[in-house]
Formats: structure tokens, sequence, C-alpha cells
């Protein structure tokens, strides 16, 4: 067994084309898939990004960390590895990214990672999800 | 598609899909052996039929049609010689038009666990139950069984047929056991899960890295078993298994010597194991019925997973969960680590009293951690002869190469 990171990626087109799709059945189709994977016990941990946006970049190009709004980069670059920080706010978010011990010419994306409070709680996938979450200790 | 694409698309499907195939199978034809029989000559076909036409767009609807499509055939073949066969093929083939039916997310459920408790019955040889719960219920082939567990590949095979056979003339139902049986029958589940477990987690040679594997397959396999069947004990194998794999990342160093628990580097264990292990303890604990011998080995394994030296380690919690232990479960080895614990919590003449309790008894006699664990205690009173002695008789008596390094050790360090 190995553990995998699915990285779904996203373009300016993909999520522009994501205004037309029927949320519900988006919410329904992904919460399907989450729990057979639930099922098939290979589920560890997943979370979705809020919108690129939303984020924030800390460039260290320069002598200086700088901060700027907004997404990282073309769509086509990779990802290294991300954490997920518990923290108060964006700001101290953005504080913990400035200190990470990273050389010149890296940059660090800052995403808020939505709770589950904040999808429909009406939703039969999402109370499914909720349960799953409860039993191993995520909320 | 290549044959090799082909191979590994295959693979994978199988690997995800047999569970609920083999199961929608039995469901289907009532006779488990069959069943199995019918998916494995699915899969044969799939590797030629996906090479040459690529992976259908639902390759587990593909591979249950076609066990279907076999089951009618192998009915309709029998129905030459025996009219209760004649009846099947007529009516299996009437079913036709709803056998989409089979996969009713509702009876995969009940069709996994019936799987599980059949693959672990108490009519099969421990050998057995371990090959076929890989087979049927992990999807591993024969040749993976076999590399992990270091025997010929015609001898999994011989005891997975030879299951078959026992089930078939034991007439095992295919069926989740009755309320009564149930208890019991998971007990079965469960230890078959952590032999798999055990197996992968001492790696004593060969292919280590599938040994590894298999560690992760057992707990896949009882993440599987607890979505089915939410039992507090299933809670508290997970929770063993995921506080036991935590320390993996630690426990040999660069040159793959073992290291032992007060030598680890803290800071490798698994943090996100040791989350998911405390979680579902907190689950097995939870059920107000008390835990078992799983969820009171996960408590032990969870006061080493929150302490953050071997000094500052809650040793008179670990000495009362053991004694748990030996009234649930009674052993020697138990008892001895009892011992060490006993040790740690109120000194080393407290503990060697206990250990020489369990050789006036006589048992242990052979093995080479009575001797290790008293070395180990007469170390620390300084009785150096009787420590060196003792440690010498466990060099001697230690089957494993790695370990014995580590004895030989500590008896230079005597000298």
């Amino acid at each position: 067994m190995a553990k995998y990171m699915l990285i779904m990626r996203e373009t300016e087109e993909s999520l522009a084309k994501f205004t037309d799709v029927d949320f519900d059945e988006a919410m329904n189709a992904m919460g399907k898939f989450n729990d057979e994977l639930i099922h098939a016990g290979v589920l560890l941990a997943a979370e979705g990004l809020e919108d690129p946006k939303e984020g924030v970049v800390v460039d260290f190009t320069g002598e200086t960390p700088v901060v700027t709004d907004g997404p990282y980069g073309e769509t086509k670059e990779l990802f290294g590895g991300f954490y997920i920080l518990d923290v108060a706010s964006k700001q101290e978010a953005i504080e913990w990214a400035k200190r990470a011990p990273l050389t010149a010419g890296r940059k660090t994306e800052i995403r808020r990672v939505p709770t589950i409070d904040e999808f429909p709680q009406d939703n039969e996938w999402i109370q499914k999800e909720r349960a799953w979450r409860e039993q191993t200790g995520q909320l | 598609m290549s044959g090799a694409e082909a191979r590994g698309a295959v693979e994978a499907v199988w690997r995800m899909e047999s569970a609920r195939i083999v199961g929608a199978l039995a469901r289907y034809t009532g006779d488990f052996p069959l069943a199995e029989d019918l998916a494995q000559e699915a899969l044969a076909e799939a590797l030629v039929s996906w090479s040459v036409n690529g992976v259908p767009a639902e390759p587990a609807g593909w591979l249950l049609t076609t066990g279907r499509r076999r089951a009618i055939d192998t009915f309709r073949r029998r129905a030459a010689r025996d009219e209760k066969y004649a009846l099947l093929a007529s009516d299996l083939a009437a079913e036709e038009p709803g056998a989409d039916a089979l996969f009713d997310p509702e009876a995969i459920d009940d069709d996994v666990l019936a799987l599980m408790f059949i693959s672990c019955h108490p009519v099969l040889a421990k050998e057995a139950r371990i090959a076929l719960t890989l087979r049927v219920v992990g999807g591993l082939g024969s040749d993976e069984i076999a590399k992990a567990f270091l025997v010929p590949v015609a001898t999994i095979q011989a005891r997975i047929t030879r299951a078959k056979k026992t089930l078939a003339a034991a007439q095992v139902p295919f069926a989740v056991p009755e309320p009564h049986e149930r208890a019991e029958r998971l007990g079965s589940v469960l230890n078959v899960i952590y032999l798999i477990f055990t197996e992968g987690s001492f790696a004593s040679g060969g292919a280590e890295w599938i040994r590894t594997d298999l560690a992760g397959e057992a707990r896949r396999l009882a993440r599987v078993l607890v979505q089915i069947s939410p039992e507090p004990e299933v809670f508290g194998l997970i929770a063993l298994m995921e506080l036991t794999a935590a320390r993996f990342p630690a426990r040999l160093d660069a040159s793959g010597r073992p290291v032992l628990l007060e030598d680890q580097d803290r800071r490798r264990w698994d943090q996100a194991a040791i989350r998911r292990g405390r979680a579902a303890l907190a689950r097995a604990a939870g059920s107000g019925r008390g835990l078992g011998a799983y969820g009171l080995q996960a408590s032990i394994a969870e006061c080493h997973a929150v302490a953050h030296s071997v000094a500052e380690t809650d040793w008179q919690r670990i000495v009362i969960l053991y004694e748990a232990l030996g009234r649930l479960a009674p052993s020697p080895v138990i008892e001895l680590n009892r011992a060490v614990a006993v040790a740690m919590a109120s000194g080393p003449a407290d503990g060697l009293e206990l250990v020489e309790a369990i050789a006036a008894r006589g048992e242990l006699a052979g093995s080479h951690l009575l001797p290790a664990v008293r070395g180990e205690m007469l170390t620390r009173l300084g009785r150096r002869d009787d420590a060196r002695s003792a440690l010498l008789q466990a060099v001697a008596l230690c089957g494993n190469a790695a370990e014995r390094a580590v004895l030989q050790r500590k008896v230079d360090e005597l000298s």
C-alpha cells in the first residue's frame, strides 16, 4: 500500500464552466464518489480548497518574502506538497508561511479549507460524510 | 492497448472490485466456491479482451456480466445431467433483464461482510483463512500472497483450492451469520486481519516491501469491515494497528537494524496514524461495554504514542492495562510484558520478582524473551555477572539475526 494524493487541478476555463453546472448534482456525484472511497477503505483524508482568487502567494524570489493576492503561477505548474495548519486567521497563516525555511525562488500558496459546515446540511451525502468524519476524528 | 497495459488495468480494477464481484456472484448463484471460480474465469477473459478492445467504460460491470454469463453456461452444462441445475439455469436466464440490480448498494455491504465471514470460517485452517481472505476480499493474486508469505505459488493455490472444497463439503451458506453466531465469528475475522498485519509488520527477510504492503492491506480490510460492521472491537483492532504502524518509520536504522523503543526517534512516528488510532480507540471505548483484547493492547500502544520519552511514559497505567489484558487473555508473554512495565513503574527489583515467578512455573522455557528481559533487569540492578549470563542465554536462544545482534551488543557493553 502506498499513499497517493489526488490533486484536483483547475484552470480558469474549468472554473468558469463550473458556474453552469447544477450545484446539487455536482455535490451528489462527488459525495457518492467519496462514499465509495470510504467503503473501499482507501480514504485517509480529503479536503477541497477554496477558490484560488481567495488565496495568497508568498514569493521568495527577492531578498524578502513578497505577499501577493490571488492564485499561483500557471495551471501547468506542479505542487510539491501541502501543509494543513489550524490557525485563527489568514494573516496568521501568512506569518507561518513567511517563517518556513524555503530556498529562494519557491512560493507558498495559502488557501482556506472550507469546513463541512459550509455545505448544505440537508444533503444526504454530506450527512454520511459527517458521520464518517465523526467516526475518524476529523471534525 | 498493449498486453502489459491491459494487465495493469485488469489488476487495478480487480483489487478494487473483486470483493463486490465475487460477493454479487455468490449471492446470484448461492454457491461461494463456484462464484470464486467464475470470477477468476471472468478475470482471465478480461486479460485477453481488454488488451484487444481496451478497458471498458464500466470495468466492474463488465467483469460481473462475464461472470454471470459463465454461471449460466455452467448451469446449462450441468443441466444435461441434473434437473436441479436445469431449473437454476432457466431461473437465472429469466432473471437476466434485472441482473444489474446485483450492484444494488444496499446489498453490496452484506455481500462483502458475508465474504469476510466465509473466508474466515472456523472450518478452515488458519493459513487457509488468511490466503482466502487476501485473495477474495483483498483481491491479491496467488503470486502476491505467495511472495508475501515466502512460500511457493503452488502452495497458496493448493491452500485456496482445498479451502473452497472444505467450504463446499461443509455446505457453508453464503450469508452473514445469525446474530447469536456473529460475535464469535467476528472474532475469527478480526484475528485473521491481525495475523495479516503482524505478518506484514515483522519483516524477517525476503521481499520486504510487499510485507509492509501486507500490514497496509490489513488496515484497509479493517476499514472496510468497520464500515459494514461498526462493532467496538473492530475499532479496537483498527486502533491497535494504526498505533503500531505509527512507529514503523522509526523502528529500523539507516542500515536496516531494529531500533528499540527507548532509542526510537519519536519525531519520526506517523502523527496522522496516531491521530487515526486514537480516534478509533475513543470509539471503541465509547461503547460502554469495556475494551476487548485489541482495545486494551491499543490503549497500551496509545500510552507510548502520547509520551515524549520512555521516562515520561505512564507506566503505572500500562501495568494496569496489562493486568486487565492478562485476565482477558492469559498468556506468559503478557505476564512478561507486565513485568517490564512494573520494572519501569516501580523499579527493576519488583519486575525481576515477576520474571522469576514466570521462570519458576517453567513457562517460556526455550524462548529468548525471558532471559533477555531478565538480563535487562539484572543490568539495571547492577548485577553485571548475572546479567551477562542471562543475556548470553538469550543470544543462544534467539532465532532472528537482527535481534540477536542487539542482544549481543548488550552483552558487549557489560564486558
